[in-house]
């Protein structure tokens, strides 16, 4: 028989102002198990604690249960509590009576009335409470960074700095991401590539750490500290060991059709290619897509040229399988596609571009060589018009476009302006914009630079349609702060473009059951206080793949992400979760809906021999097994389950069936 | 139908004397000749081996007891309990190998309670001439059109395809049957008010006498142990709180079998109260083939059922409360 303590707590006046709590304590004296109940002004304060104690040692308690907050709030301080008196710490059970009850209302006696509900509640599961065991699991020390993006590369410098190996996984044939894109960066204005590259450099010179670029994460199976992950890398048709990055072959190839992806398709490249310069690693790959020898089996031009020999048209992809500790998502963004906007007129004109097309007009490494002279004509445009939240801020029921903002746009615009009127200072340049928003240190300064020093002409007002007189472009748009529609003649429009998720993200957080939200970006384990961890335990998040950012929160992220990882890594074992679930195997018939309701992958079904009452001897069934340490207790299964051979520890059906009774007595 | 009789027996003869199976699961008389039973047969027991317009007992669920034992056994399936086999597959209850499927062509099962309540009594054979059925009774010769005297379950029939065998008996000749709305008294239930509603299932129910035969014929019923027999669950020989609480059994039954139900109609065929229980199993189809898209269970043996898969699209719990109506 169980000897339940009850201890009611006031939390100052924030519940006792609304809950008469002597009352709550006197009525528990009467409930089957209760031996001893009190009341006391901050149940989580030493002085309270201490009583705790010292009642469990008075009056030999088996468990307890304590009306106060939320168990998100001091569960775990109530379970140290129990523990340094020597109880289990699964037989402390939580009444929340703060906000589940004195916060949510203002009757004195209603609200007390519910107090009682609920404490009576908390005593009738834990009557049938019993002690559980944590059990562990080792860890892997070693982890797995998806994308090699500037968040990427951070989180893995930091975790190899720590100490621990680290593979990053690319898709592209290079690290680097959308930042080696980018000419400048807000708001000091340096020079994306000479603080990234050393970054990239760092990356591929560390010991530690091992790049695996143009491959692509295939599956994940395990759990945290456990996992095992199969990488394709793809076949580049170039001897990575051999290729000195000498770039002949590029300038050989005959196929001109492949749009260069690393200038956004401004112009073209070769089948064979180095992406840029700065590429690490800097090697050739074969596109197979626009290779004429992988086409007709004629050509041979690179392998010709390539006096290292590196060129292999044999090439295959190769497997890769790792065991993993921890996994980080570092899978970072793209622009949205702007073919449905024909307002602004993207796809007809070749002079309307997008921001990041932008970036490489303006680069030295880009398709101008950093003059910026408009696509169509290739002459210096006069006036340049900047439209801000395209596909931004849409309202909800807008078929394209994403209904958040993509914060970054602002600051980018507002560099791109001051860039232009620093370079060229003949020019026009209209900003259109809904409202500014830069917050963040030095943001707003550098916003009002644009304005004030280079004479930025900020319009407040939305873009209604850009259409085409000679050579110019008409953009009409309304100017709110004068009330007025206008028109502007302009030579080049430029689309401060909303991102996305890069799409690969979708499809690896299915592959690790990490969850998305529904515009696709990672979902957090909690929004305010783990922002860099998944609710799948043992996946981290870093950079954008979790929502918009810039490259210092990118790169804070990051950080933050190879903090957990290190946290984890450092660990010799797991401690799990003891409140997962069980299989009765002389109750389950192997039917395998658990297994499919499972979001985490944790049942498997085995053969095993079966021994119980009333089962002949030696018989073997498939039945199946939760695997406690991937199982995040969320109880899918035990409602799934039809025959009830599924029960959640801790949470047991016949607790939760006792807590509906107590509620409905 | 007595030619594909005959031909059952015969192949079945050939299967057991070429050593493919050791055992034939089809049907036997039972203490009427209307009351067909599924039994396990061996060579010499062959004889007692019928199949006629009575043989509406799925043999589906048998096969989960047969495949534990050794060596592999026939069975004859009608193409609607082919579903259900399928759905056992999928469910991993039954072992595919372990079982040789023929397919038998069925056209449509007789209900003796249908052609009792025409006043036709002491029934002592049936047979078929066409479209109508020639019934002699003590008291002379009756006669009836064949689908006036249909299963429930035969008037939905899902058609003459087999979705899961190992060889088609068939005899090509024209038959109909089928044809009706399987969810018209579904919609008609729809329509009422919640009292009306709840009135209509308080009489229906009330019938029950609890003999658990609806439960032991359904092949989605299939636990090793019904929460319904387990001490431990809760469920089990509690008192109840009023007369109505008993018959929540059909309702949790319903939800148990919610997505994995193949409409295949037993539990309406072998309740002697004559409770019409598909309907609660109809109404969970029609729901899942409105929310989540039309879906057949047991039309093949590998697909996620709707209920056990979640997809953003799914609807939102508020569903119920949005369609309830008001009392």
């Amino acid at each position: 028989m169980q000897r339940i303590g009850v201890f009611v707590c006031w939390c100052g006046s924030n519940i006792a102002a609304t809950v008469d709590v002597a009352a709550v304590a006197e009525a528990m004296k009467n409930e089957p198990g209760v031996v001893y109940t009190t009341d006391y002004q901050y149940m989580c304060s030493e002085g309270g604690q201490s009583r705790i104690k010292q009642a469990i040692k008075d009056y030999n308690l088996t468990g307890i249960v304590v009306c106060s907050c939320s168990p998100r709030m001091h569960e775990a301080t109530f379970r140290k509590t129990a523990v340094a008196a020597g109880l289990n710490p699964y037989m402390v059970e939580i009444a929340n009576i703060r906000e589940h009850c004195s916060w949510i209302h203002k009757d004195k006696e209603e609200a007390t009335e519910k107090a009682v509900i609920l404490a009576r509640t908390a005593v009738a599961k834990l009557m049938l409470n019993a002690p559980l065991t944590s059990g562990t699991s080792p860890v892997i020390k070693r982890a797995l960074v998806i994308g090699g993006g500037i968040a990427g590369i951070q989180t893995a410098l930091d975790i190899a700095d720590a100490g621990y190996e680290v593979d990053i996984v690319e898709k592209r044939p290079t690290i680097g991401g959308r930042m080696a894109q980018l000419d400048k960066t807000f708001p000091t204005l340096d020079c994306a590539a000479c603080i990234l590259t050393p970054k990239m450099v760092d990356a591929a010179s560390n010991e530690k750490i091992t790049l695996y670029t143009y491959s692509e994460v295939e599956s994940v199976k395990g759990f945290v500290g456990n996992f095992s992950a199969k990488i394709r890398k793809k076949a580049r048709f170039v001897d990575a060991t051999k290729c000195t990055g000498c770039a002949v072959c590029t300038e050989k190839c005959p196929s001109r059709k492949a749009k260069n992806e690393f200038n956004m398709g401004l112009n073209n490249r070769g089948a064979i290619y180095i992406p840029f310069a700065q590429a690490i690693p800097n090697v050739a790959t074969i596109d197979p897509e626009y290779c004429i020898h992988a086409k007709t089996g004629k050509c041979g031009i690179c392998q010709k040229n390539c006096s290292a020999g590196a060129i292999d048209f044999d090439q295959k992809d190769e497997i890769i399988e790792r065991e993993y500790g921890a996994i980080v998502m570092a899978t970072g963004f793209q622009p949205i596609k702007l073919d449905n906007f024909e307002e602004f007129g993207y796809a007809q004109y070749p002079d309307v571009v997008t921001s990041l097309e932008f970036e490489r007009l303006m680069n030295a490494a880009g398709p101008t060589k950093g003059t910026l002279l408009r696509p169509s004509d290739l002459s210096h445009p006069k006036t340049l018009v900047f439209v801000q939240c395209v596909g931004s801020r849409c309202s909800a029921d807008a078929k394209d476009g994403k209904p958040y903002c993509s914060k970054i746009c602002c600051m980018y615009t507002a560099k791109h302006a001051m860039l232009v009127r620093e370079k060229y200072p003949d020019t026009d340049v209209h900003v259109f914009y809904i409202d500014v928003r830069t917050p963040g240190k030095n943001f707003d300064e550098f916003q009002r630079r644009a304005v004030e020093q280079y004479g930025v002409d900020y319009i407040k007002g939305m873009v209604g349609k850009v259409t085409k007189k000679g050579d110019k472009l008409m953009v009409q748009g309304s100017d709110l702060l004068n009330n007025e529609q206008i028109t502007i003649a302009a030579d080049m429009v430029i689309l401060a473009t909303a991102i996305e998720p890069d799409p690969s993200a979708k499809q690896i957080a299915s592959l690790l059951t990490a969850s998305i939200d529904t515009n696709n970006w990672m979902t957090e384990a909690h929004a305010k206080l783990r922002p860099v961890e998944s609710p799948t335990a043992g996946v981290f998040l870093s950079g954008v793949c979790q929502g918009p950012k810039d490259v210092p929160e990118t790169v804070a992220q990051a950080s933050a992400a190879a903090s957990k990882v290190i946290g984890l890594l450092s660990k010799d074992h797991m401690v799990t979760n003891p409140c997962v679930a069980q299989s009765n195997e002389l109750l389950c018939n192997g039917c395998t809906t658990c297994e499919k309701v499972c979001p985490y992958g944790a049942i498997e079904y085995k053969d095993k021999p079966i021994v119980g009452p009333g089962v002949p001897r030696g018989t073997i069934r498939r039945v199946a097994e939760v695997n406690p340490a991937i199982c995040q207790g969320c109880g899918a299964c035990t409602v799934a389950c039809p025959s009830g051979a599924m029960d959640l520890k801790g949470f047991t059906n016949r607790q939760i069936m006792a807590e509906v009774d107590a509620i409905c007595k | 139908m007595q030619r594909v009789a005959e031909m059952m027996l015969e192949r079945a003869k050939a299967l057991l004397a070429d050593g493919t199976v050791n055992r034939v699961v089809g049907w036997e008389m039972g203490e009427f000749f209307y009351d067909l039973t599924p039994a396990v047969f061996t060579a010499d027991g062959l004889d007692k081996f019928v199949y006629n317009g009575f043989s509406g007992a799925n043999l589906s669920k048998y096969m989960i007891k047969e495949c534990a034992k050794d060596g592999k056994a026939l069975v004859f399936l009608k193409p609607c309990d082919t579903y259900s086999f399928n759905q056992l597959i999928n469910e991993h209850r039954v072992d595919r190998e372990k079982v040789y499927i023929i397919g038998v062509e069925c056209r449509g099962m007789i209900d003796i309670r249908k052609i009792r309540d025409m006043g036709i009594k002491g029934v002592t054979a049936i047979r078929e001439e066409g479209e109508e059925l020639i019934i002699d009774t003590i008291y002379g010769e009756k006669k009836c059109a064949r689908k006036d005297a249909l299963l429930e379950k035969c008037l939905c029939c899902k058609g003459q395809e087999f979705v899961v065998y190992d060889e088609l008996l068939t005899t090509g000749e024209a038959f109909t049957v089928g044809g009706n709305n399987r969810f018209a008294k579904v919609a008609e239930l729809e329509a009422m008010t919640p009292g009306e509603r709840f009135a209509f299932w308080r009489n229906e129910l009330s019938k029950c006498i609890r003999c658990n035969a609806c439960r032991n014929v359904c092949p989605a019923c299939s636990c090793l142990q019904c929460v319904f027999d387990n001490p431990k669950s809760g469920i089990a020989s509690k008192a109840n709180a009023d007369d109505f609480e008993e018959n929540m059994f059909h309702i949790i039954r319903a939800f148990h079998v919610a997505g994995r139900c193949t409409d295949c109609g037993e539990c309406s065929r072998v309740c002697p109260q004559g409770i019409p229980l598909h309907l609660l199993n109809r109404k969970f189809i029609k729901d899942v083939n409105e929310f989540y898209g039309e879906f057949q269970a047991g039309a093949d043996n590998t697909t996620k059922y709707p209920l056990t898969n979640f997809t953003k699209e799914d609807v939102e719990p508020s569903i119920v409360t949005n369609r309830g109506g008001e009392n």
